[in-house]
């Protein structure tokens, strides 16, 4: 056997207003062909109003070993959210 | 089910490693695909996903046996929505067992020559219009068993694709149960037709659980790493016990003599199919065994000429792209 289809990933934008979002993949042979199997793959029931492709090779991810220099730093900084400040109820709504 | 028989494998790996591993399985973690995961798991999930999918595509054979005679055009496009929708499932399940580092060519080709499985159920032909119904009301059934707790496994794309295959399965069962209602009411020959197909799939659906895991090591290693979720006995009293007031309500007799409500457990007492039957059927001696491996080999000779033509297009369509910028 020749080689085999190239692994696109599938994003669908579930309705209007919404981002698109990560679906699954599928094996095509240029992203004009993705599209038309990820129609048919996943949207059989009118599950999105738009389709994207990304062939998964072009796909840079973070690695999970890196999660604690990542993420860890905002551990110290929860004043980043607005329940972190006290304001008296006299102000108001706020 | 679907996964039949998942050979647990053990892990060679290192046991601190293998101890955060369980724990984050016990607080009820996702494990990703990047994530560090036991050789043992990765292995197993692969067999299992594996034989998941090819069961979906498989699926489709006895069922697309009769979209060219089904009954009415509305019968007909309902039956094709139903295969089409088997062929998603198998392509979700792909999907999901590639992420574990194995090829979709190499899953085709370990299928063809008998180095994974699928589930015994696909190995019975479907004779009549009924088994139709039979099929989408018994197996279906019995897969949505299996299936919807499986949306909770552990591995996160095996997950994401059973919680996607959940959705659409009711409707499979749905029809299936549909076209029984439909032949049960019916004329005489069209009741003796779906009384039948229920004989001839009663105990074939009950094999789909597996046999009796109480002492499998497999089972229990599965269990805990959450890829298995149920025990095959629980499933199969699970499932008897939700079909049979179903087939009162069609009026069919289901066929065991010894089938009889047990108050003190609050489900059916039933017969066990015939395990050496589900044992030949699994070496690939059943009825339709050789017919069905037959039909995806050729699938996958016949089709050899469309991959390759459409990868040569895809190359000269960007070369042509090249050239012109």
């Amino acid at each position: 056997m020749s080689t085999e289809w190239p692994l696109y990933e599938v994003f669908i934008r579930g309705q209007h207003g919404l981002s698109h979002r990560h679906v699954g993949s599928l094996h095509a042979t240029d992203a004009e062909h993705a599209i038309q199997n990820a129609r048919d793959v996943y949207t059989r029931r009118k599950e999105g109003v738009s389709i994207w492709v990304v062939p998964a090779a072009d796909i840079t991810a973070s690695s999970p070993d890196d999660k604690g220099p990542l993420y860890d730093p905002a551990d110290d900084k929860v004043y980043r959210h607005p329940t972190f400040f006290d304001i008296p109820d006299d102000v108001g709504a706020m | 089910m679907y996964a039949q028989m998942i050979k647990s494998e053990a892990s060679q790996d290192d046991p601190e490693k293998l101890t955060a591993f369980q724990a984050r399985i016990d607080a009820g973690d996702k494990i990703e695909p990047k994530d560090w995961m036991p050789s043992g798991y990765r292995k197993t999930l692969i067999r299992q996903i594996g034989q998941h999918a090819h069961s979906e595509i498989v699926g489709q054979l006895p069922e697309g046996n009769w979209i060219t005679r089904a009954p009415t055009l509305e019968r007909k496009a309902i039956l094709l929505a139903k295969v089409q929708d088997e062929a998603g499932h198998g392509l979700y399940l792909y999907c999901a067992a590639e992420t574990l580092g194995v090829s979709r060519d190499e899953l085709t080709e370990m299928l063809l020559d008998g180095r994974m499985k699928y589930s015994s159920i696909f190995n019975y032909p479907t004779l009549t219009w009924a088994d139709m119904g039979a099929v989408g009301w018994l197996v279906d059934g019995a897969a949505i068993m299996n299936q919807v707790p499986l949306q909770r496994t552990s591995y996160g794309p095996y997950a994401r694709a059973m919680v996607r295959i959940c959705k659409e399965e009711s409707f499979h069962q749905r029809q299936g149960f549909d076209i029984m209602m439909k032949m049960a009411d019916g004329t005489d020959a069209q009741k003796r037709m779906a009384q039948d197909a229920l004989d001839r799939f009663w105990y074939p659906s009950l094999m789909m659980f597996g046999p009796s895991d109480a002492e499998s090591v497999h089972s229990e290693q599965s269990m805990a790493w959450k890829i298995k979720m149920n025990s095959n006995d629980e499933l199969r009293q699970k499932f008897v016990d939700q079909t049979v007031p179903q087939a009162e309500y069609l009026g069919l007799t289901v066929p065991d003599e010894n089938l009889k409500w047990n108050e003190d457990k609050g489900g059916y007492d039933f017969s066990q199919p015939d395990w050496s039957e589900f044992f030949e059927v699994l070496k690939g001696n059943g009825p339709c065994s050789t017919e069905r491996i037959e039909a995806r080999q050729k699938a996958w000779d016949d089709g050899a000429w469309v991959r390759e033509a459409r990868m040569a297009h895809a190359a000269k369509k960007r070369s042509a792209k090249v050239a012109a910028e």
